[in-house]
């Protein structure tokens, strides 16, 4: 756990202090997000933690231990640090980049060997480009030395500086996606700081904003912050679409289903025509049990008593309940009748409605 | 030491010393007038040609390959060599061979600082007089050689204070100069007359190079800062010899 | 005597095949007089450039004071070094280490400012200490521009150990030396020839020696093809 208690950094020469008595508590295993406008003392923040930066007043402990009374750099070597310009050593090899911390610590050269191959695998480079110097790297490559450097000797916490600025939106998707995946195996204790807003609610477990002068703003998870912003500063820093983006943060379990136009085998057409005038469509879903055997438009029962012997269509999207609502809305407005379908495997679960949506953003 | 430092002080103060023919003022009047001559005559021959190729951005590897030659022959040498050469083509003892080997000196630097100075000139401005008419020369007159100035006299400034410094061995050649004091002390073993010496020739190469670096920065505007690590890279192929 | 001068020939060859043993303890000397010269200066402005660079204040002072140096003339100096030294080695030496100094030092200090600051700052913030962030981050990535620094130095230096032959040492000066007092005669321009084409052949030797010791020091430079 990592608490900063009225932590105040005023540097020499400034009048207004850079981060103005913050109070922050980080616990274990989560990934919190520094997020603000440039200048706002992200990086100062950050830097504090590992004394690159040195408080003015307040105090920094990691597990209830003061980090002034460490050695910095003993501190240093037990915390992983990842910067927007990765600064990986030029003049040595991809291997040795990783290998520095290991290195420091006095490793063994079989122990370092394992623990780079085993980071080259974490982080998905290729063995090949181990003997490699950073300039022979693409962007992509090289960020993902330099995270592979910071996790070298396995530091329980991870500072990240705007880890993804450096490199191009789909290589910068992808790298988020990677860091995830890293962290449900790892489940290491991470402090990101960006100023990407998108960045912050798709990484964060808690999303702390903080304005110029380094005043904490609102510090919570980041589906509390679009729904419940603190304040405008909060409010206007998410954005108006702050409830469109909330959508990603919500899965379709989390809500309740309607059962949607749906009637089980043997209906007859006048009580089939009713379900779909209630849901205002033009088509209805033939159920048994839980079991979905497909659907038929309302043309397709002209001069019919039930809706027994028809060819029924099957549904060609279908929705998880581990979908976001994002993607339900995504599905829905594409299906041109704006209801999905949610399946759980083979068990289908309900409908879900544009409109069952748009109650969520509102919310 | 005291008493050494109070023999040198006796020593200039006495007028003898002063006046005369071998007296300070007449052997600076040598240094200074055959180190003038030498830069200047090299400024002459070796600008022309440095400003014609740098205008038209060919011989680079020319640049670059005089100045290390330069760099690797020593000026003690030069000296040496200009002694015979100079009696082979009748031109005697004294003012030629100093002469001839300060001239030969002086050129490397100042050709190559000269021509990297304008070789230099962003393209971009040069492009952009042609594009306004300009005739080549006109280019060159207008435009390359007013931007290039300060690196210009630069080129002629550690030319010139290599060419001071250099002075110095004249003395070896049968010219006067300042050196006389300190070689012929050492023959005498005059220590007093030696450290005069030194200090003399020192005086008149720190006063070259402040008098160079007071006309700059009075005259000539700066048109570049240097002294990135890049420009020290550089530095390989300009900076000067030691004399 | 010095009508007769024109007929004869510059170079005599049997002198050079006579006298190879000479040539070569003469080239020794230089080699010996040119290494001490620079490996002490290097020393010397590796200390004056951490100095410098852990306490920017000195930087001015120290350049302005080696900069002073440099442009004294090689036989001023020595002028003031005689009377107190004599005429030995070491007063050759204090000379030629004084002239390395600024052109060391700039270059040191240079190369070390123009490694990247995002380096540094990982390299500090993954713990490593100021004295192993130096020896193992900055100097290694300074090197390109140290040891364009040191190619000027030394080949500046071997050109100046000629003077020394004026306070009695000189390596090949010595030869020109000399070749200077029997001017007029074939022995003397032989042996001034000999002294010179033997510098700059070492000059060039040491140049192209310290290019290679650079490109096997820094195999990240190169962009290798793959
Ligand atoms: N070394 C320093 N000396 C003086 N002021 C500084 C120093 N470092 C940062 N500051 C100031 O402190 C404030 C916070 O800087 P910080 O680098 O923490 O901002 P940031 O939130 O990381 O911004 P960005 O998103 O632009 O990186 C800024 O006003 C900055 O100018
Ligand atoms: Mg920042």
């Amino acid at each position: 756990m990592i608490e900063l208690t009225e932590v105040t950094k005023r540097f020499r020469g400034t009048r207004a202090p850079a981060v103005d008595h913050l109070t922050l508590t980080i616990t274990d295993g989560e990934v919190v997000v520094l997020v603000g406008p440039s200048g706002c003392g992200k990086t100062t923040t950050l830097k504090m933690i590992n004394r690159l930066i040195e408080p003015t007043s307040g105090t920094i402990s990691i597990d209830g231990v003061d980090v002034t009374g460490l050695e910095p750099h003993e501190l240093r070597r037990g915390i992983g640090y990842v910067i927007q310009q990765i600064g990986l050593f030029p003049h040595r090899t991809v291997r040795e980049n990783i290998a520095t911390v290991p290195r420091l610590l006095g490793w063994e050269q079989a122990r370092v060997e394992r623990r780079v191959r085993e980071l080259a695998e974490i982080t998905d480079l290729g063995a090949d480009m181990l003997d490699r110097y950073p300039s022979e790297l693409s962007g992509g490559q090289r960020q993902r030395v330099g995270v592979a450097r910071a996790l070298a000797a396995d530091p329980p916490i991870l500072l990240m500086d705007e880890p993804f600025g450096a490199v191009d939106p789909i290589v910068r998707a992808k790298l988020q996606d990677e860091l995830l995946e890293l962290q449900r195996r790892l489940h290491k204790t991470i402090v990101l700081v960006t100023h990407d807003i998108d960045e912050a609610i798709r990484l964060g477990d808690r999303v702390a904003i903080l304005s110029v002068g380094g005043h904490l703003e609102q510090y919570a998870p980041p589906e509390e912050l679009l729904r419940a912003p603190a304040n405008d500063f909060v409010a206007d820093f998410l954005g108006s679409d702050r409830g469109i983006k909330r959508l990603s943060l919500i899965r379709i379990a989390d809500i309740d289903l309607e059962p949607g136009p749906v009637v089980p085998p043997g209906t007859d057409v006048e009580r089939a025509r009713a379900v779909m005038a209630e849901y205002d469509t033009d088509w209805v879903a033939v159920v048994e049990g839980d079991r979905m055997l497909g659907w038929v438009t309302d043309d397709r029962l002209d001069g019919r008593s039930t809706i027994d012997g028809v060819d029924l269509e099957p549904f060609l999207t279908r929705l998880t309940p581990d979908d976001t609502l994002e993607e339900a809305l995504d599905a829905a407005i594409s299906s041109h009748t704006a209801i999905a379908a949610v399946f759980d495997d083979e068990r289908f679960l309900g409908m879900i409605t544009v409109e069952r949506i748009s109650r969520e953003i509102v919310r | 030491m005291i008493d050494f430092l109070g023999d040198v002080v006796a020593w200039f103060l006495d007028p003898a010393h002063w006046l005369g023919s071998g007296g300070i003022l007449g052997r600076t009047w040598e240094h200074v007038q055959i180190s003038a001559f030498s830069t200047v005559a090299a400024a002459l021959v070796a600008l022309p040609p440095a400003i014609w190729m740098g205008h038209r951005r060919r011989g680079g590897i020319v640049a670059v390959a005089v100045v290390n030659i330069g760099r690797a022959i020593p000026s003690f040498a030069i000296i040496a060599l200009a002694l015979p050469i100079s009696i082979r083509l009748g031109l005697g003892l004294g003012f030629w061979p100093t002469f001839l080997a300060l001239f030969a000196l002086a050129l490397p630097p100042m050709f190559t600082n000269t021509y990297t100075g304008i070789a230099e000139v962003d393209p971009a401005l040069v492009e952009a007089a042609r594009g306004m008419g300009m005739t080549e020369s006109q280019i060159t007159t207008r435009v390359e050689i007013p931007v290039a100035a300060p690196v210009i006299v630069t080129a002629i400034r550690v030319s010139a204070v290599q060419v001071v410094a250099t002075a110095t061995l004249a003395a070896l050649v049968a010219w006067g100069g300042l050196g006389r004091f300190i070689i012929d002390g050492f023959a005498i073993q005059d220590n007093v007359m030696v450290f005069a010496g030194g200090l003399l020739v020192a005086g008149l190469a720190i006063a070259t190079e402040l008098g160079f670096a007071a006309f700059e920065r009075r005259f000539v505007p700066s048109t570049a800062s240097r002294s990135t690590s890049e420009d020290l890279l550089a530095d390989v192929t300009v900076a000067p010899q030691h004399g | 005597m010095i009508a007769q001068v024109a007929d004869q020939p510059f170079v005599r060859w049997d002198w050079i095949v006579d006298h190879v043993d000479d040539i070569w303890a003469a080239t020794w000397e230089h080699i010996v007089l040119t290494a001490i010269a620079v490996g002490v200066g290097f020393v010397i402005s590796l200390a004056l450039s951490m100095l410098a660079l852990r306490h920017r204040r000195t930087y001015g002072p120290i350049t302005w004071v080696t900069g002073i140096l440099y442009t004294i003339p090689s036989l001023a100096l020595f002028a003031f070094l005689v009377p107190i030294t004599g005429l030995t080695t070491l007063t050759a030496e204090i000379g030629l280490v004084s002239y390395t100094l600024l052109i060391l030092i700039r270059n040191i200090v240079a190369g070390i400012d123009g490694v990247p600051a995002s380096v540094r700052e990982s390299a500090v913030g993954m713990g490593y200490t100021r004295r192993r962030l130096f020896l193992e981050i900055e100097l290694p990535l300074a090197l390109p521009v140290i040891v364009a620094g040191i190619r000027i130095a030394a080949v500046t230096t071997i050109g100046l150990v000629t003077i020394t032959a004026l306070i009695g040492k000189g390596g090949l000066g010595f030869l020109i030396l000399r070749g200077l007092n029997l001017f007029y005669s074939p022995v003397g321009t032989t042996q001034i020839v000999v002294g010179t084409v033997m510098s700059v052949l070492l000059a060039v030797a040491v140049d192209l020696s310290l290019v290679g010791a650079e490109r096997a020091m820094t195999p990240w430079a190169r962009s290798r093809h793959r």
